[in-house]
């Protein structure tokens, strides 16, 4: 996939998103570069998944816009974009190989070497079917599958809520390990204190809106504050 | 190298002192070339960019020199290197003396405890 520069990879304006009568995001706006590995943090109901569905083009927007290295979410940037929604959405009775075979076939920038390299790394039977792997090794598998593909941003939905520590600095050090300088990746949770020091930047969601956004070591150096010690300030219950 | 990045300084901060902890302790020797950007930040477990902001650091003190097709070396600069050492003990004493007076040690106690301590590591 060709990168044009002309645009920022995201950009979104003024993104409104209501369901029926709840207001889940409210007035996002915000630009992110390529080359960032961010943080999208907020309590549980502050609008991260809708956001996060809005950009992958699961979702539409009631009011705003949304691009993606120029594009609104449609057929051109889902070719850009590579997402871990959060919940399972692969077909049970599959074998591993077959989900990665469906994968290669499906995606033009999916790397099956890549994929069964991390498999091997993480000791899991390309035979297997998903229905016989537990929850956690599952969301491995899925997440294995997104990290394979060779895009543009990448939108990652909680991947390390479900894995044990082991796991969860393996997928951080993939995600590193991954590290291109003309991609980005989002990632959600709120594991905040195993997540920071990997990332680059952090936006802080509250109520729908977006309450800040900065840099992790521009909060440490202004506030003299770990991002974990300000999220726990800032969302004090 | 073992990496530590903890608490709510910066982290590049943090990811500069330790390697220069290396180069004083010989575990980054003078001379010897530095693994590629990405390769540290996955030994540290930390973002690219970060590490690159203190290897960026280290390169304007003078620490750490690039050449361009190579990739990253430590200094041979002996009189730096001698630098670096001074200011880092200068940095732990200052730290210590800071928290001895804290708990309200006096100059002679600082001292005498300080002897005691060498000599029972000397004489166990």
């Amino acid at each position: 996939m060709t990168n044009d520069n002309r645009f920022p990879l995201l950009e979104i304006r003024n993104l409104t998103k209501i369901y029926s009568n709840i207001q889940a995001l409210n007035d996002v706006s915000l630009t992110l570069d390529r080359g960032r590995i961010v943080g999208l943090l907020g309590p549980n109901g502050s609008g991260k998944t809708t956001l996060i569905k809005l950009i992958a083009g699961l979702l539409t927007p009631t009011h705003g816009d949304i691009f993606i290295n120029g594009y609104r979410p449609g057929r051109e940037s889902k070719a850009l974009v590579s997402y871990l929604p959060d919940r399972t959405y692969l077909n049970d009775w599959m074998r591993v190989m077959d989900i990665i075979a469906f994968f290669a076939d499906f995606y033009p920038d999916f790397s099956s070497g890549k994929a069964y390299d991390m498999l091997s790394r993480l000791q899991i039977d390309p035979q297997a079917r998903l229905k016989h792997l537990s929850k956690g090794t599952k969301e491995k598998v899925q997440l294995i599958l997104v990290m394979s593909r060779q895009a543009q941003l990448y939108l990652l939905d909680e991947p390390i809520g479900g894995v044990d520590p082991a796991a969860r600095d393996y997928i951080l050090s993939t995600i590193i390990g991954n590290y291109n300088p003309d991609a980005t990746v989002i990632i959600s949770t709120h594991l905040i204190s195993d997540v920071e020091r990997v990332l680059d930047d952090v936006v802080f969601l509250a109520y729908g809106r977006v309450a800040m956004v900065s840099s992790v070591d521009d909060i440490r150096e202004k506030q003299g504050k770990s991002v974990d010690e300000l999220f726990r300030e800032v969302y004090r219950c | 190298m073992r990496w530590q990045i903890q608490g709510d300084r910066p982290i590049y901060i943090q990811l500069l002192e330790q390697i220069k902890l290396g180069i004083v302790s010989g575990a980054l020797p003078a001379g010897s070339r530095l693994p590629s950007v990405r390769d540290l930040a996955a030994e540290a477990k930390v973002n690219p960019n970060t590490m690159q902001k203190a290897l960026d650091e280290l390169g304007r003190e003078g620490l750490v020199f690039s050449q361009r097709t190579s990739g990253r070396f430590i200094t041979e600069d002996q009189a730096l290197l001698e630098q670096l050492k001074k200011e880092l003990v200068a940095q732990h004493l200052e730290q210590f003396l800071g928290q001895m007076r804290s708990i309200g040690l006096t100059r002679d106690e600082v001292l005498a405890i300080i002897k005691d301590k060498l000599n029972e590591e000397e004489h166990p």
